[in-house]
């Protein structure tokens, strides 16, 4: 894990500053992210966790460039390596996605050329950003496959993907992401697709290769236990917006948002489980006329008229971590009060 | 394994299709009122010859004994001796399919080299101005008679600027290049409609897929991205659709031959049918009902060989 010290020393490879994306569709304009700032350091993993629609998945499409027709970003930065990605022209950025960024989508069955054999699909990256010939990109491929543990890679080389199971094509996923030696690897959950115990599998391999080639990764994902098992720092979405922010453990166990205590408490298992599973009441905000003041306030049973109109962005607490919470003091004492009633 | 049984049993499945094609055919002397067999020997047939082909085909006896003669003698291609020309139908029939082939495979290769630039370019930007030209300007190919179609094209490239001969089937392979290209070009045009709105949906529905982002998220460059990922997939669908209307094209080079006066079984059929030779109208008939019926196995296998998918399913 790198400490804080080492992160600073080292700078972030890539930060995002206040990224906004928007959406044109029929009942107005979406705004799927509204201003998401993050860092991430050399060989880290960060996790980016809330509910469906909170804009996990356009944050990431958007630093790779690859955006649905009709949304776009509108403002902010997109720093990597230093170099602002937003300007670039879609070539441009051909020649980042690949050796420096990559990505892995949640189902690898739909996100896999249907036509075009497997090995192939690993050995493009290489071929087109590496310069190798067709016979040593399909060494490189072989040599992918073998580190992402597909059995047999000689004869799997040449099958499709529907002739792999789930798990095996997710590891394909993971070979093409690995085969440019990019920086970083942003996951749009990646296991959700899968069973448990292939999940397991599939999320060690992941955590080792991070290790073993010091690639950091943004990992988008629903599952609590999963941040906890690979993230060193987690960031907290709601309603397009980063609402808090910090250490893995201190945001799992110690959360000082009522959007992420109630995430918290709506999960099955992270460590020292709480009683009951209490889902979040109410639904996700609308983000084409988001509420005024805190997005949450609707939902959250310590609103105070103050959330109802005062702007909240995200405020430095002791401990390096943030949040946007203006009472986040409260979820404090609710912790320590549910923990005297045993 | 999959594909294997695929292949096997889209053969298979041609053996009932073949003999319905038969069937029909067989059956087509019976719907001209009177004595078949003077519908087939013609009005200046003695008695005596009438009265043979009453045995040798059994025309006294069953429907189904008649159909058992008729196909033993087609299995020995034996399609009965033509009227006009006094040679055998099969070895007529057969010395003009190749110039039917060829207007047939032609503008098919054609109408893919028309449909493919202009369906990628509909598809690049969706409802946009040239999406909006591309899918209207076609409609009027199609709107037009090809018989009309193609006396313009002669008109504007044969007569006036002599680039291709008014008509005829040239020789060699160069020279049916040449002479065929404006028939060719006309059917062409009457299919490029339908494969470009074809091939355009399946562009469209191909783009919106997650594996072309993925292969974006690689940094696959634009022209690479098209032609690797983006066609490969999109032109599956668009083969079974050109396979049915190459179908019903193959009907319409009957017209275009005379147009142009190519010697195929088109026109062999026209001639034939104005000289009431009827054993040469049913041996076209049966060649046009074959040839059909073979371009859709053949799309069939294409899409097969497409697509590592495909299954046989029941
Ligand atoms: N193609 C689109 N057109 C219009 N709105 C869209 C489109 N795709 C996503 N959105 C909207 O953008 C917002 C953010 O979506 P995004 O996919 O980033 O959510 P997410 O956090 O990844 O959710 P999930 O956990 O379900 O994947 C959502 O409110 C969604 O409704
Ligand atoms: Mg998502």
């Amino acid at each position: 894990m790198t400490g804080p010290t080492a992160a600073a020393a080292a700078g972030p490879i890539l930060a995002v500053r206040d990224l906004r994306v928007q959406i044109s569709g029929r009942r107005g304009t979406v705004r799927a992210v509204d201003g998401v700032s993050l860092d991430v350091v050399r060989g880290e993993a960060l996790g980016l966790v809330g509910e469906s629609g909170s804009g996990k998945s356009m944050t990431l499409r958007a630093i790779l460039g690859v955006l649905p027709p009709d949304a776009r970003v509108t403002s902010g930065q997109i720093l990597l390596d230093g170099a602002d990605l937003v300007p670039l022209s879609q070539s441009a950025l051909n020649r980042i996605r690949g050796p420096k960024i990559a990505m892995i989508f949640q189902e690898p069955m739909s996100a896999l050329n249907p036509v075009m054999r497997v090995g192939h699909q690993i050995a493009e990256g290489p071929r087109v950003h590496l310069g190798y010939s067709r016979s040593k990109a399909a060494e490189r491929a072989l040599d992918l496959m073998r580190r992402v543990g597909i059995p047999d890679p000689e004869r799997r080389f040449r099958a499709y993907p529907h002739e792999f199971s789930g798990g095996m094509r997710q590891r394909v996923m993971i070979a093409m992401a690995l085969s440019c030696d990019p920086e970083i690897i942003l996951c749009d959950e990646p296991t959700t697709a899968l069973d448990v115990t292939i999940q397991d599998q599939i999320l060690r391999l992941l955590a080792r290769l991070c290790r073993e080639s010091d690639v950091s990764l943004i990992f988008v994902t629903h599952d609590l236990p999963v941040v906890a098992q690979i993230c060193q720092r987690v960031a907290v979405m709601y309603g397009g917006q980063i609402i808090e922010h910090g250490d893995t453990r201190d945001i799992l166990l110690d959360p000082r948002h009522p959007y992420t205590l109630g995430l918290v408490r709506s999960a099955p298992d992270v460590e020292q489980v709480r009683e009951s599973l209490v889902p979040i009441p109410g639904s996700p905000p609308s983000l084409v006329s988001p509420p005024p003041g805190c997005r949450f306030h609707p939902r959250c049973s310590f609103a105070e008229e103050d959330c109802r109109v005062m702007p909240t962005p995200l405020r430095l607490l002791p401990g390096g971590r943030s949040t946007a919470c203006l009472h986040y003091e409260r979820c404090a004492e609710a912790l320590a009060a549910e923990q005297v009633t045993p | 394994m999959g594909r294997m049984t695929f292949v096997v049993h889209r053969i298979l499945m041609l053996v009932p299709v073949a003999i319905g094609v038969t069937i029909i055919v067989f059956f087509m002397i019976h719907l001209i009122p009177g004595d078949p067999a003077r519908t087939i020997l013609g009005i200046h047939a003695t008695p005596r010859a009438v009265a043979i082909l009453h045995r040798q085909w059994g025309l006294n006896q069953p429907l189904v004994s008649q159909y058992w003669l008729f196909m033993d003698r087609l299995v020995h291609g034996n399609l009965g001796q033509s009227l006009f020309y006094g040679a055998p139908a099969a070895s007529l029939i057969l010395t003009r399919v190749p110039a039917t082939l060829w207007l047939v495979g032609y503008a098919a290769v054609l109408a893919i080299v028309i449909s493919v630039p202009l369906a990628m370019i509909a598809a690049s930007r969706k409802d946009g101005i040239r999406d909006h030209l591309v899918r209207a300007i076609p409609l009027l190919g199609l709107g037009m008679p090809s018989f009309w179609l193609g006396i313009l094209l002669i008109y504007a490239l044969a007569i006036n600027t002599h680039l291709f001969p008014v008509s005829g089937y040239g020789t060699g392979f160069g020279g049916h290049l040449h002479a065929m290209f404006l028939p060719a070009l006309t059917v062409a045009i009457a299919l490029a409609p339908v494969v470009i709105r074809s091939l355009r949906a399946s562009m469209l529905n191909v783009l919106g897929a997650e594996y072309i982002t993925t292969a974006r998220a690689k940094g696959v460059p634009a022209r690479r991205l098209f032609a690797r990922h983006v066609l490969r997939n999109a032109v599956i669908p668009a083969v079974t659709v050109l396979g049915i209307n190459i179908g019903f094209l193959i009907g319409g080079t009957v017209v275009i031959e005379n147009v142009f006066a190519i010697p195929g079984i088109g026109q062999l059929m026209i001639n034939s049918i104005l000289q009431r030779d009827f054993p040469v109208v049913q041996g076209v008939t049966l060649v046009f009902g074959v040839l059909v019926v073979l371009v859709n196995l053949l799309a069939d296998l294409s899409y097969a060989a497409l697509d590592p998918r495909v299954r046989f399913d029941r």
